[in-house]
């Protein structure tokens, strides 16, 4: 395979290789007209035709045109704005056009316009001369150049906050060349004004003078900084090439051209972990690659071309070609390199001999083992597939990898599983139709979930879908967030009816977890398909979810209804409270009146916060009882004075009568009766009655021997007797009035008995009194009563005339052994008399 | 009550409140310096078991106050609120913001809403007009461990909102956290969800175990109860944390309270041999048995003494003639008999003032064994009630009324519905005599039909026999098996609802529906034997206890979860309107 190297230059110790990317790669524009943009990592090409400054006709109209890197146009459409000088890409493919006057618009790779921002009205004046998009920490930068030669930085465009750099000293004619740093997360900027360097950043504008560098040197005519920021190069009058760090504290190298001018276009080709400080220029149609060595590489060109700095090469456009200029792997140079005793292409040799069925492929194989090199040998085989581009080249690599594994035991598969894997989702990418020739390293920068990303933003779903799956992406990062992804754009297609798509879109998504309708529908809704929305929403199987964008569109009533259904008291409520500020209130009241849940979640707010609501609420629901409840309430917490209590009261009795409940009438008119009644009362003597109840007052007026007021009261509301006769005993014995207490027994025939004249004589310790009763006391009760005046005999005597076996072994268990001995043998016999019979 | 040896483990609880803890401290932290912490009044308790005051210290909290009425202005520079998402919190919190605001004081305010926020709560900051001046964060504390088999949401509320107002701010918390509960890999085989209003009876009688008994008498608050000063026997009042860590309380929790006075003399003699030992020791044993043993044994002479203190402190206030009586006419509701005596016995206890929350809970058990009151009765009963305990109630009884505890009959209501019922069950022919059968019987309420379709009240021929229970019935004096617990038992029994669909239809239309997982291969039995219990509006701790004794005796193990734990008289005071 000699041929390999065919393509290789040598510079220095290391080869460079240039290869085409797409082989039928054409662009109808003559590249020297636009101005043209690549979006990095194999990314898309934008052109604006007769963008370009100078050698505009004024006649025609600009036209942007966006091709796929692999020079497929997806989009060609004449430019209406203004005055564009710059365009770029950001990180995630968005085109930005920067114009004259500072208005910086935004199209997605398919052209469509997405938004614009503006860099500040101080632009306004003095337009703008140049401008750059970078990628940052935060996303991506825009840096602009006025007319007054100030810098204005954006870090951000999705979160813009504009900064104006400081002034550089002595600047009266635009920097001979500048270029924007990332250092520390925080952009700068390196110009050059004659052979002056500056750095300035957000608050300071610092002098440089680059290390290692001759005094003959009268002035910087170009500058390149690396794609990761970390070296710079600088181009000097005198034709040589300063490279160093771009913190300008080291030195790498300083090269000497034949070169007078300056290059068109000045870009570093370096890729990770390189210590080959390399960079291609252009000059005229010559393209010249320049590292350490004294010697250089140059391509003649026939066209106009732009280079597009990589991560790991450069990519070089023109109207015909489209190709990636880097330097060969260290794997591939170990392997291809002519003569090469490398084990990877001992190993390679091998293969190939065994495919021949050639016993050289033994000779091959031992030669390596015996320098115990197998395990390196297949790792760089391995390796060396990643990095080449020609499928049929990494296929014979791997199968080399193959073939050596077989001799090594125990050699971890996953290497060469993953780069099997990754390599297959890079030809796939690399197809024309896709067109994103990415190579192994930037994929490896670029991470998998991004060029999901990527995919989807290209409106690639069912190959994201595809490589999801291949790669056992989760579905949750992975189908699932794809589905709804391409859900979204199609909610925006205007053609197709709102019913075929929520259609379609049901049939693909199904449940599959992860899909949030309502997102959709969101989607839909932002496109105006109000329709549509809902029809998604109806999919969505979280009520809870459908709410809000239902408000959003308006939809209050059935956001309520979804609300309710969710079961999520908390959104219930916050519908409600949009409707109670969206409609007027009678219309509000109605539509709570059919929703009970959230009318009487609406009715725990009022209670706390607007008693008078509630009550309008009980009124148009003719709801009476409440009503009433509503004034009882309302008379023992807001009214403190006695006519504001009866006047409340009067109101719950009407309430209560329109609903026919005359209980409650009948029993808060005895209310406002008792009320008056305490007041006068009250009044009267001076004492506190009010708010006592019933029973408490009559005997409040018991125990004060008002037994008149006392009889009025009982007569007045017809307390029962029962009640009363309680009352009046515990009241006068409470008073230790005894005699009162006899006369009163005696005043006519007890409705509660005499057991309870008992109980309260011995309660208040009187057992004096308590005996006098126990005669009266029921037969049943009896024995009980004389066991509580500790009349034992007595009750002996009684329960043995009841013949009651039961109540005379309560005695017995209330005797002591010590003093009532007579007592259990009287029981004992009387049990005996008992069991007799 | 010997437990069956396969029973399964129980999932360890505890990394529930180390969660909340760890969420709490960070949340404190993120206002850093010295602040003032208000703690609603009751989240106190709660907030006691997950984190004590040192630890509270430790993260700069400087001082502490409840949050009530009263203006307390704070000392800090910055206030820290910790409330439930109610409206009444919040608007206090506004008062001392705007008091602040008055005086031209410059704080910063932080309100934490557990166990989340809610909409409204933001609706009354903007309208009390201090939206901006306060930041707010969620403290995701759902579910407190209250022991090794209790988890309390410690929410009493929800009985109320949930129940009364049909206000369901808090249902999708109890389902959120039920999801939470179940660990990924299920140590859980079964959950049951019981709302508190498919058995309002079982917690309407007088408690008799001796944790319910505890409970009713000093109000468990938290899983720790102050004994006051007639407990402890000196003037200083005890607060104790009763659960499984408690060896004695342990033993007796469940127990009928006629035998934990037995026990627990018997256990005095025994720690008394312990005591005993020192006698004959030399001075090695000595040392030994006073670092290792005295420790153990002071420490349970302190628990045994006070609940001795306890029972004693029961004892006198539940012996009496009118406890032994009231539970006489309780059982006698139960059963359905002599229902005339009972209502007079009603009667007179609401006449004498006995007291206003038993007065009630009797009035509410007549009601519900009775399927309402006849309008007579539920007439006179309310005139009497009001009489004593004063108009007001007549809110009171609205509330009653409107959540189903007391209610009126409907006149022919009962016959009707029983005969309907019938019409679907037998041929029509059969249906006249059966009504005939049945109008002779007049009346019949759901309870006592469920009553009868479970085997609610166990036969009473032979004595019950408290000290060796033979069912679930010995919680309550052996009169009566709760009807929740008797439901999970039969769902167990049969491994499914079927065969109960008519006690499902007695249940008023509360509808059961069985949500099958499928298991596992994996799935062990002995995970399909811990059980995960839901009550929706609280449960007493006399459930508790019959359920472990269910477990017990067929080897389940369960898992009470609950809004919190109640008794008649929290239910009964949560529905008062004074």
């Amino acid at each position: 395979m000699a041929f390999v190297t065919a393509n290789w230059n040598p510079l220095g110790d290391v080869f460079y290789r240039k290869f085409n990317l797409y082989s039928d790669w054409k662009m109808k524009e003559d590249l020297s007209n636009c101005l043209i943009a690549a979006a990095p990592y194999a990314g898309p090409i934008a052109l604006m035709i007769n963008g370009s400054h100078k050698e505009r006709s004024p006649s025609l109209r600009p036209i942007m045109e966006i091709y796929s890197s692999s020079g497929n146009r997806i989009v060609s459409l004449p430019w209406k704005s203004g005055q564009v000088v710059h365009i770029g890409w950001t990180t995630n493919e968005d085109l930005l056009c920067i114009q004259d006057d500072g208005t910086v618009l935004i199209h997605d790779i398919f052209g469509t316009f997405k938004r614009h921002f503006s860099m500040g009205n101080e632009v306004l004046q003095n337009r703008v001369v140049d401008a750059k998009v970078f990628p940052t920490a935060y996303g991506s930068g825009v840096v602009i150049l006025t007319g007054a030669f100030r810098f204005t930085l954006a870090t951000n465009i999705d979160d813009l906050k504009l900064r104006r750099f400081p002034e550089v000293p002595g600047l009266l004619r635009p920097p001979t060349c500048w270029a924007v740093l990332m250092q520390d997360r925080q952009p700068k900027i390196v110009l050059a004004n004659g052979k002056d360097v500056y750095v300035l950043d957000n608050a300071s504008c610092t002098s440089v003078i680059p290390p290692g560098l001759g005094p003959q040197v009268c002035g910087f005519t170009q500058i390149a900084v690396s794609f990761n920021y970390k070296k710079l190069a600088l181009f000097t009058d005198t034709g040589n090439i300063w490279m160093g760090s771009s913190s300008f504290k080291d030195k790498l190298c300083v090269v000497e051209t034949n070169f007078k001018t300056a290059p068109k276009q000045f870009v570093w080709c370096d890729r990770p972990k390189s210590d080959n400080p390399t960079v291609v220029g252009i000059w005229d149609k010559v393209l010249v690659i320049m590292g350490k060595t004294k010697e250089t590489i140059k391509f003649y060109q026939d066209e106009d071309v732009h280079l597009v700095p990589e991560v790991d090469g450069v990519r070089i456009i023109s109207s015909s070609n489209h190709e990636f200029l880097h330097e060969v792997p260290p794997a591939c140079q170990d392997i291809f390199k002519i003569a090469s005793m490398a084990p990877g292409a001992l190993l390679l040799e091998a293969h190939k001999e065994y495919e021949k069925e050639s016993q050289k492929a033994d000779e091959y194989l031992r030669e390596i083992k015996e320098q115990n090199l197998l395990f390196e040998a297949v790792q760089q085989c391995i390796e060396a597939a990643g990095n080449e581009y020609e499928p049929e080249m990494q296929k014979s690599l791997l199968r080399a990898a193959s073939f050596g594994k077989c001799f090594i035991s125990n050699f971890p598969p996953d290497t060469f599983v993953k780069m099997a894997r990754d390599l297959r989702v890079l030809n796939a990418m690399r197809d024309y139709i896709i067109g994103i020739p990415l190579t192994y390293p930037q994929y490896k920068q670029l991470t998998i979930e991004i060029l999901i990303d990527r995919l989807i933003l290209h409106r690639l779903y069912p190959l994201a879908i595809r490589i999801c799956k291949y790669m056992k992406i989760s579905e949750l990062q992975g189908a699932s967030r794809i589905l709804a992804h391409w859900a979204c754009y199609k909610v925006q297609q205007k053609d197709e009816p709102d019913d075929s798509i929520a259609r379609a879109i049901n049939h693909k998504l199904g449940d599959t977890p992860g899909i949030s309708y309502s997102e959709i529908a969101a989607k839909a809704y932002e496109c105006g398909r109000i329709e549509l929305a809902i029809k998604l929403l109806e999919y969505e199987p979280r009520s809870g979810e459908q709410v809000p964008l239902l408000l959003k569109m308006k939809r209050s009533q059935l956001a309520l209804l979804k609300a309710i259904e969710s079961g999520d008291s908390d959104l219930v409520y916050t519908v409600v409270t949009y409707l109670k500020n969206e409609m007027n209130r009678g219309d509000f009241f109605m539509t709570l009146q059919n929703q009970p849940v959230a009318l009487s979640l609406y009715r725990q707010f009022c209670k706390h916060q607007e008693p008078e609501t509630l009550k309008d609420l009980f009124n148009q629901d003719d709801n009476h009882q409440e009503l009433g409840n509503f004034y009882v309430r309302s008379s023992y917490s807001n009214e403190t004075t006695i006519e504001g209590r009866v006047a409340a009261l009067q109101s719950a009795v009407d309430e209560y009568n329109k609903a026919k409940n005359e209980f409650a009438a009948k029993i808060t008119e005895e209310q406002i009766k008792l009320l008056r009644y305490q007041f006068r009362l009250q009044k009267e003597s001076g004492k506190t009655y009010l708010d006592l109840s019933l029973h408490d007052t009559v005997q409040a007026l018991l125990l004060d021997s008002k037994h008149k007021q006392a009889e009025q009261l009982y007569k007045d509301f017809k307390i029962p007797d029962k009640r009363f006769w309680w009352l009046k005993i515990s009241a006068l014995a409470e008073k230790q009035d005894w005699e009162e207490l006899e006369k009163f027994s005696k005043s006519k025939k007890s409705p509660i008995g005499y057991m309870p004249f008992v109980e309260i004589c011995v309660k208040h310790r009187n057992r004096y009194e308590a005996k006098k009763y126990v005669a009266k006391v029921s037969p049943e009760q009896k024995v009980k009563g004389y066991i509580m005046v500790g009349d034992l005999e007595q009750a002996v005597e009684t329960a043995t005339e009841r013949k009651n076996e039961n109540e005379l072994n309560i005695i017995l268990s209330k005797c002591t052994a010590a003093t009532d001995q007579s007592i259990v043998e009287k029981i004992n016999r009387a049990k005996a008399q008992i069991l007799k019979k | 009550m010997a437990g069956r040896l396969d029973a399964p483990e129980l999932p360890d609880f505890d990394i529930l409140k180390r969660l909340a803890r760890d969420q709490l401290i960070y949340l404190l932290e993120q206002l850093p310096g010295k602040k003032d912490l208000f703690i609603e009044a009751d989240l106190m308790s709660p907030l006691d078991r997950i984190a004590n005051v040192s630890i509270l210290k430790q993260h700069d909290v400087e001082k502490l106050y409840k949050l009530e009425n009263k203006m307390v202005q704070g000392v800090s520079d910055q206030l820290c609120f910790l409330v439930r998402p109610r409206i009444a919190s919040v608007k206090h919190v506004a008062e001392i913001v705007n008091a602040d605001k008055a005086s031209a004081r410059l704080r910063k305010y932080k309100i934490i809403f557990t166990p989340q926020k809610f909409f409204m709560c933001e609706t009354v900051l903007e309208e009390e007009g201090i939206f901006g001046d306060v930041t707010f964060d969620e403290w995701a504390f759902y579910l407190l461990p209250l022991d090794d088999d209790i988890i309390s949401m410690e929410l009493p509320e929800f009985f109320r909102d949930y129940f009364l107002m049909t206000y369901e701010l808090w249902k999708e918390m109890v389902e959120d956290s039920e999801n939470e509960i179940k660990p990924r890999q299920a140590e859980i085989g079964r959950v049951f969800f019981l709302d508190r209003d498919v058995d309002y009876v079982t917690p309407m009688c007088s408690q008799v175990v001796y944790e319910g008994l505890v409970d009713d008498v000093f109000r468990i608050k938290c899983g720790s109860v102050d004994f006051g000063s007639e407990v402890t026997s000196s003037n200083k009042s005890v607060k104790v944390l009763l659960n499984s860590q408690d060896k004695v309380f342990k033993e007796i929790r469940n127990e009928h309270f006629s035998n934990v006075f037995g026990f627990l003399s018997q256990k005095a003699r025994r720690l008394q041999t312990q005591y005993d030992k020192r006698q004959g020791m030399d001075i090695k044993q000595m040392k030994d048995f006073v670092s290792q043993e005295l420790k153990n044994l002071k420490q349970e002479h302190r628990l045994l003494s006070l609940h001795i203190g306890a029972c004693e402190s029961i004892m006198k206030k539940k012996t009496k003639q009118d406890f032994q009586e009231l539970l006489k006419s309780e059982h006698a509701l139960l059963e359905g008999f002599e229902i005339r005596e009972s209502t007079s016995c009603v009667e007179e206890h609401i006449n004498r003032q006995i007291s206003p929350l038993e007065s009630l809970r009797l009035m509410c058990l007549l009601s519900l064994t009775e399927n309402g009151l006849i309008s007579k009765d539920y007439r006179s009963l309310k005139t009497q009630y009001l009489q004593s305990y004063g108009y007001d109630h007549i809110l009171t009884f609205a509330n009653l009324k409107q959540i189903g505890l007391l209610t009126e009959q409907q006149p022919g209501e009962t016959l009707t519905a029983v005969e309907s019922t019938m019409g679907k069950l037998v041929t029509d022919k059969a249906v006249g005599k059966l009504t005939d059968a049945f109008s002779s019987l007049a009346r019949k309420s759901h309870f006592r039909a469920l009553s009868k379709r479970l085997n609610l009240i166990p036969r009473t021929e032979e004595e019950y026999d408290l000290k060796v229970p033979r069912d679930m019935a010995y919680v309550f004096s052996g009169a009566y098996i709760p009807l929740s617990c008797k439901i999970i038992e039969q769902v167990l029994e049969r491994d499914s609802w079927t065969g109960m669909e008519e006690v499902s239809r007695l249940l008023n239309n509360n509808e059961f529906i069985t949500i099958e997982r499928s298991m596992d291969a994996g799935y062990s039995c002995n995970v399909q034997r811990v059980i995960l219990v839901v009550f929706l509006g609280g449960c007493t701790f006399s459930e508790i206890a019959a359920l472990r004794f269910l477990g017990k005796e067929k080897g389940f193990k369960f898992v009470f979860v609950t809004t919190a734990i109640t008794n008649s008289f929290r239910m009964l005071e949560s529905l008062l309107e004074s």
